[in-house]
């Protein structure tokens, strides 16, 4: 949408990501907002702002492989869980530092990624969408029964990263890297998906028989994805397990891959703006209904337990209804407002 | 030597014989035509050559090299380009996006710098984007660069679809019936647009086309399938005057309505 006015002179202005300088000074205000929100609210609401940030990276990379690919993933929780033990093997049992561990467990994630993406060559759609659910069930047998490594039902305490003699133990600290590796991270995959390789996704994910004609490699593309799609979830994995100094089996199940996919939907598919707005909609909306739901608890005590219980499932219902009114997400809903304001209140 | 040579190529699913022998030489800087009947076999004599089939019997050579058994990106690489009769553009892309796309194999950075952007990967970019642009002018299609495929009209898909195998810089141009469902106007633009590729950018084309008016005018050499077999082949007036493609194309005089004919006069 670009109304009268916003003209661009050079290919550079024109390949921009945020186009406006209304855009650009809105970006930035609101990055300086993150930076200063650990000194505005109370730590519970910091720790909600830290774990969206990680679901943020993760959800950026499901949408990478699904969104931008076309390639339906169930094993996303699994994939999480590979840079979350990679991670925490390498620093709580080989003591080496964070700054190597998180780097590694994404490396390590997108080889996972590769190996279990090989289905892909011969499966599409809901086929391969089975035939990542194997490989989550796979993955979370490995977590519980590779005893040395994963440390079985046990599961690893991890530690907190440190910078020389800077312990990043507090939440407000630790908040400031899992900010910034985010960005960076959001950032990176932004740029990827309007060059050479994104398109090259994209074509694959529209029509794979023309996109080979025009000279794309389908294995390499497929495979490559799926690579870069596991690198986010090993990171995000990895962050995650710091966060909560703890790592075991149960915390990568097959409901999270669900949610993961969920965010995607309900943010949209192909757009990485849209897998932002899913991360902070999944994460937000169960604690906002928990909130109704206890406020509703003291004050009625009558139905205490019944609010309780109907908490998943309103959480349910708001995402059926959600998908019934916006099937094309948060992010194209937005775009929708945004061009209703620019042509108010001259709407045709 | 000619730029394309089919050499007597065979191609059958299962009891089906889709095309059964057929050699066309194609020389460097004509237009050639594949006419025929629905099923002949033209569109999978296209894909033999593009690498979607691979004939049982019989190669394809294009230039000095064997096309036959390479896989389509690797064709596609040697400098022939197609268009689908089907239109076959990605429907959620944006028109520069599906040009840009097919020059694919003109830009060479990866992952890495692809996500940095600044520095290689962005002045790459801009490098082709000249290239897209010069095709989107020659196209016309200026005032839609911004917009996804999926929401244009036929008669532009079409022409976006010619514009992304221009952007891939072929040697060989392979049109699947580039006028299918047009309308006067469009055809008239598409045969244009087809002249001026082979006569100012040099493109040799081969071509599918169910309009033997836009044939017939436009070609240097046209052949004729049949039921998987060559059954003609010479210049436009040759053809048209030969009474096996007649027969092919509109049949002999049926004994049903000979015979009642008869009957009625009595």
């Amino acid at each position: 949408m670009h109304y009268c006015g916003d003209y661009r002179t050079s290919y550079e202005k024109d390949m921009e990501i945020l186009q406006t300088p209304v855009t650009k000074a809105f970006v930035a205000a609101f990055f300086l907002f993150l930076l200063a929100w650990p000194f505005v609210v109370k730590s519970e609401f910091l720790w909600i702002t830290m774990q969206i940030l990680i679901a943020v990276i993760g959800a950026v990379g499901l949408n990478i492989l699904t969104g931008f690919t076309g390639q339906i993933s169930l094993g996303q929780g699994a994939f999480l869980g590979v840079g979350a033990y990679t991670s925490a093997y390498i620093t709580a049992k080989m003591g080496l530092s964070f700054w190597i561990g998180v780097p590694a467990a994404g490396v390590v994630t997108a080889l996972a990624g590769m190996i279990f993406g090989i289905p892909s060559l011969r499966l599409k759609g809901l086929y391969l969408a089975i035939a990542t659910l194997a490989s989550q069930f796979i993955l979370e047998w490995i977590f519980l029964r590779w005893e040395p490594v994963t440390g079985g039902s046990f599961g690893i305490v991890v530690p907190r990263p440190s910078i020389g003699g800077f312990a990043f133990d507090t939440d407000r600290s630790y908040y400031y890297i899992v900010l910034v590796i985010a960005a960076v991270m959001v950032l990176f995959a932004a740029n990827l998906m309007r060059t050479r390789t994104g398109r090259a996704f994209m074509a694959v994910r529209d029509h794979y028989i023309s996109a080979e004609i025009m000279g794309i490699n389908l294995f390499k593309y497929r495979i490559l994805s799926f690579a870069v799609s596991s690198f986010y979830a090993g990171v995000a994995g990895a962050l995650y397990g710091h966060s909560l100094r703890y790592v075991s089996s149960e915390q990568f199940n097959i409901g999270v891959s669900i949610v993961y996919l969920a965010m995607i939907i309900i943010g949209g598919l192909g757009s990485i703006l849209g897998s932002i707005y899913g991360a902070v909609f999944m994460i937000l909306l169960p604690k906002l209904l928990t909130v109704v739901t206890t406020q509703l608890g003291t004050s009625f005590p009558g139905i205490a337990e019944l609010a309780i219980a109907l908490e998943q499932g309103i959480f349910g219902a708001i995402i059926i209804l959600f998908l019934i009114f916006e099937p094309d997400g948060l992010a194209h809903r937005w775009k929708m407002i945004k061009a209703y304001w620019k042509l108010y209140p001259f709407s045709y | 030597m000619p730029l394309l040579r089919i050499d007597d190529i065979h191609l059958s699913f299962g009891g089906v014989k889709a095309i059964n022998g057929v050699s066309i030489n194609v020389p460097k800087g004509c237009i050639h035509a594949i006419i025929g009947p629905n099923g002949a076999g033209k569109t999978s004599v296209f894909n033999c050559i593009s690498g979607v089939y691979k004939p049982q019997r019989g190669a394809v050579h294009f230039e000095d090299a064997k096309v036959t058994g390479m896989k389509p990106d690797h064709v596609t690489r040697l400098g022939i380009a197609r268009t689908f009769q089907n239109i076959a553009l990605f429907h959620h892309m944006t028109v520069l996006d599906n040009l840009m796309l097919g020059r694919h194999q003109f830009l060479k950075r990866g992952v890495l710098a692809g996500g940095v952007f600044l520095g290689p990967s962005r002045s790459e970019e801009i490098e082709n984007r000249k290239a897209v642009e010069d095709i989107v002018d020659f196209l016309e299609i200026e005032n839609i660069r911004k917009k996804p495929v999926g929401t244009l009209a036929y008669g532009l898909r079409k022409r976006v679809e010619l514009g992304r195998a221009l952007a891939l810089k072929p040697k060989l141009l392979l049109l699947d019936e580039p006028m299918a469902g047009m309308n006067l106007e469009e055809k008239e633009d598409m045969a244009r647009f087809i002249l001026d590729i082979n006569e100012e950018w040099g493109v040799t084309i081969l071509l599918i086309e169910h309009d033997l008016g836009v044939v017939m005018d436009i070609s240097h050499g046209v052949s004729v399938l049949d039921f998987g077999v060559k059954i003609s082949e010479g210049t436009p007036s040759e053809v048209a005057e030969d009474p096996v493609v007649i027969k092919a194309y509109i049949g002999e005089e049926d004994d049903f309505l000979r015979e009642r004919e008869e009957n009625a006069r009595g």
